[in-house]
């Protein structure tokens, strides 16, 4: 830290090295096409849940006149089952999914790193112990536990169903970090680091979690992809008792009224699955880019 | 670490005492994969316990509730026949009550559906399982055995237009949610292009069929289960195609391989005993994670095809909150959950004898 801020003060002005950095980022996430493509799609798709509803109101008068009626320049999505914009229910159901999924990775990928990164470092009774409950949790089938408990408390907010998702979804992250912390502990520079006696709490956060940076993103990004999965089902059955329209609402509701049974429906329930599909597709090939851009080894070599 | 294991082994193959049989059972892999199955079922029933007799606001209180209120029964009365539904005796200390309820679980006894008084749960489990497990087993089975053929042809033809096809579109359908396959397939083939008599395929199978051991019968369940089934094949086989793949390709760098190949090999062998045995290796313990989601997944796919499993049962427990149905179902598929990964841990000991030293 000190020798990086003398280093500012010497020579680059703290913007100018901040800049060199963003370029560098900038440079390494376009190095994979197929990643810098869904870091994009992800963009978009935040950019249009958050600043989207800004600029287009969703739609919510019914006109018995305009049932599902196929894409027009009015309508660039059709209408749904109360003669509704689709396109403008697209743009306002975003936000919910995404910030649920945020939500939910957030947790477990902290719960993930900060326990498997400690278990496989300090190993013995501690890594048994961490490893043993990890793996009770996860032979537990995570939907068929989120469902019974969403009898049991009732999900009325979306950032308890967050919380919850975010506290079960941790035990395949926390085994693949795990694995991370044990190959890294064998390096030489973090027997170094032993030897120094920098102590746990050093050695885990300055000198390991940064190495780690690839795989906790990796795994921030598969939390988001369960979180997902995970409440669009939860919503599908009927167990997530939210008014508020987002694209999971917009299935459910899609499913229950029939949409699927006519050609011009098609649209109403189309649009929602494409969109989470969309959004799936374009996390997990995010990854790829995330990947070199966290990786330290890319940016010292600069 | 592998070689104090051997030292060890050795040694009380030697000493034929009670005491080093003992430790040798104890350090066994499959005893401790065993135990560790015990443990994670009696950490499950216990959680189920608190939840429905403990939390505030539990199922056993709101339907005591319920019948007091809508009935005017005394209070006695609604507990004793919330009671006789949940199969607990809501007089003794919560712990008698909780040992009482194991031995239950024990001998199968789940109590009875909340909704429907004198059907039994396990009634309702053993109707509805079989037809998840079938489902969900021949998915899975399916895929596996599809995906890890298609992996090594990837790996051998690296680069060429049906390595980079296969990727993408395993790729693509594997991060699309299976329940949302599921639904695109009822909308486009089902629906629109009315290729497929999805109102014909619901169930489990046709009315009027006799389950028995016949190839009619089964090729009705065959029929019923297509859908489901292919769904589960459809949205796993990408995993294992990928997973083979870059295993075959590490496999393929081995010393082994180089040397089994100047060994002048047939390449058949080479590619079944040296490099696909190694290769499959590894996913087993992924198989553990895959099976529980799959199970996960037949909640909601069951659900969109009406396929008549436990699945579709649990959601309906769920909704209508019919909680010993649904602690009961839970419970089952946790259960199955646990037995296949058991399994699993099994095969990948036998089929490879590293692993029980390593775990040591």
């Amino acid at each position: 830290m000190t020798a990086e801020s003398i280093n500012y003060e010497q020579g680059d002005s703290l913007l100018n090295s901040a800049w060199k950095g963003l370029r560098l980022s900038v440079r390494l996430l376009a190095y994979n096409k197929v990643g810098f493509i869904g870091f994009l799609v992800v963009v978009f798709m935040v950019l249009l849940s958050y600043a989207g509803p800004l600029l287009i109101e969703l739609d919510t008068k019914t006109k018995i006149d305009r049932i599902y009626i196929t894409p027009t320049l009015e309508h660039p999505l059709g209408t749904d089952h109360q003669g509704r914009d689709i396109w403008s229910q697209i743009v306002n159901g975003g936000k919910d999914v995404i910030y649920v999924a945020f939500l939910a990775a957030l947790i477990s990928t902290v719960i993930a790193v900060v326990f498997g990164t400690l278990s496989g470092f300090i190993g013995g009774w501690v890594d048994s112990a961490v490893m043993s409950i990890t793996d009770i949790i996860l032979t537990i089938p995570q939907f068929p536990l989120l469902a019974v408990l969403a009898a049991f408390i009732s999900l009325n907010s979306l950032t308890l169903l967050g919380v919850l998702m975010g506290l079960l979804n941790w035990p395949t992250l926390l085994r693949a970090l795990r694995a991370q912390a044990l190959s890294l502990k064998q390096r030489d520079f973090i027997e170094a680091a032993r030897a120094l006696d920098l102590g746990v709490w050093h050695i885990v956060l300055r000198e390991m979690v940064p190495n780690m940076m690839p795989y906790i993103v990796v795994s921030f990004a598969l939390g988001m992809t369960f979180a997902v999965y995970q409440q669009a089902g939860l919503v599908f059955l009927g167990l997530v008792p939210i008014s508020a329209g987002n694209w999971s609402v917009m299935i459910q509701l899609a499913w229950v009224r029939g949409a699927i049974f006519y050609k011009d429906s098609v649209w109403y329930i189309m649009a929602p699955i494409v969109a989470i599909a969309i959004l799936q597709l374009a996390i997990i090939s995010m990854t790829r880019s995330l990947e070199l851009v966290f990786n330290p080894r890319l940016r010292a070599s600069e | 670490m592998a070689t104090t294991a051997d030292v060890s082994n050795v040694s009380t193959e030697r000493m034929a005492s009670p005491l080093s049989a003992v430790r040798a059972i104890w350090r066994s892999y499959f005893f401790r994969k065993f135990l560790r199955a015990l443990a994670t079922i009696f950490i499950v029933t216990t959680i189920i316990f608190f939840l429905v007799r403990l939390l505030p606001g539990n199922p056993i209180e709101i339907y005591v509730n319920q019948l007091i209120v809508t009935y005017g029964m005394p209070v006695h009365e609604a507990q004793d026949q919330a009671a006789a539904l949940f199969a607990i005796d809501l007089d003794e200390p919560v712990i008698l009550q909780y040992f009482s309820y194991l031995q239950n679980l024990a001998r199968g006894n789940f109590g009875q559906s909340v909704l429907s008084p004198g059907t039994t749960v396990t009634e309702v489990i053993l109707r509805f399982l079989p037809w998840t497990l079938f489902s969900v087993g021949l998915g899975l089975l399916l895929s596996f055995t599809f995906g890890v053929l298609l992996g090594v042809i990837m790996a051998y033809r690296r680069d060429s237009w049906l390595d980079h096809g296969f990727t993408v579109v395993s790729s693509v359908i594997s991060s699309v949610p299976d329940f949302l396959i599921g639904l695109l397939l009822v909308v486009w083939l089902g629906v629109q292009w009315k290729i497929i008599p999805i109102g014909a395929m619901r169930g489990a199978y046709s009315s009027g069929m006799v389950p028995g051991f016949n190839l009619e019968f089964f090729a009705d369940a065959l029929f019923h289960g297509a859908l489901p089934i292919s769904t589960y094949v459809l949205t796993s086989i990408g995993f294992w195609m990928l997973s083979m793949k870059s295993n075959t390709i590490s496999t393929l760098g081995e010393d082994y391989v180089t040397i089994a190949k100047a060994r002048g090999l047939r390449e058949w062998r080479i590619t079944t005993a040296y490099v696909g045995r190694n290769a499959i290796l590894p996913l087993f313990t992924i198989l553990t994670i895959r099976v529980g989601f799959v199970v996960g997944g037949s909640l909601l796919v069951e659900q969109i095809f009406e396929y008549g499993g436990i699945g579709r049962m649990l959601g309906q427990a769920i909704n209508q909150r019919d909680y010993t149905l649904m602690q009961g179902i839970f419970l089952i598929i946790t259960f199955s959950v646990i037995f296949a990964n058991f399994f699993a841990d099994v095969l990948y000991g036998w089929l490879d004898p590293r692993i029980k030293l390593q775990d040591n």
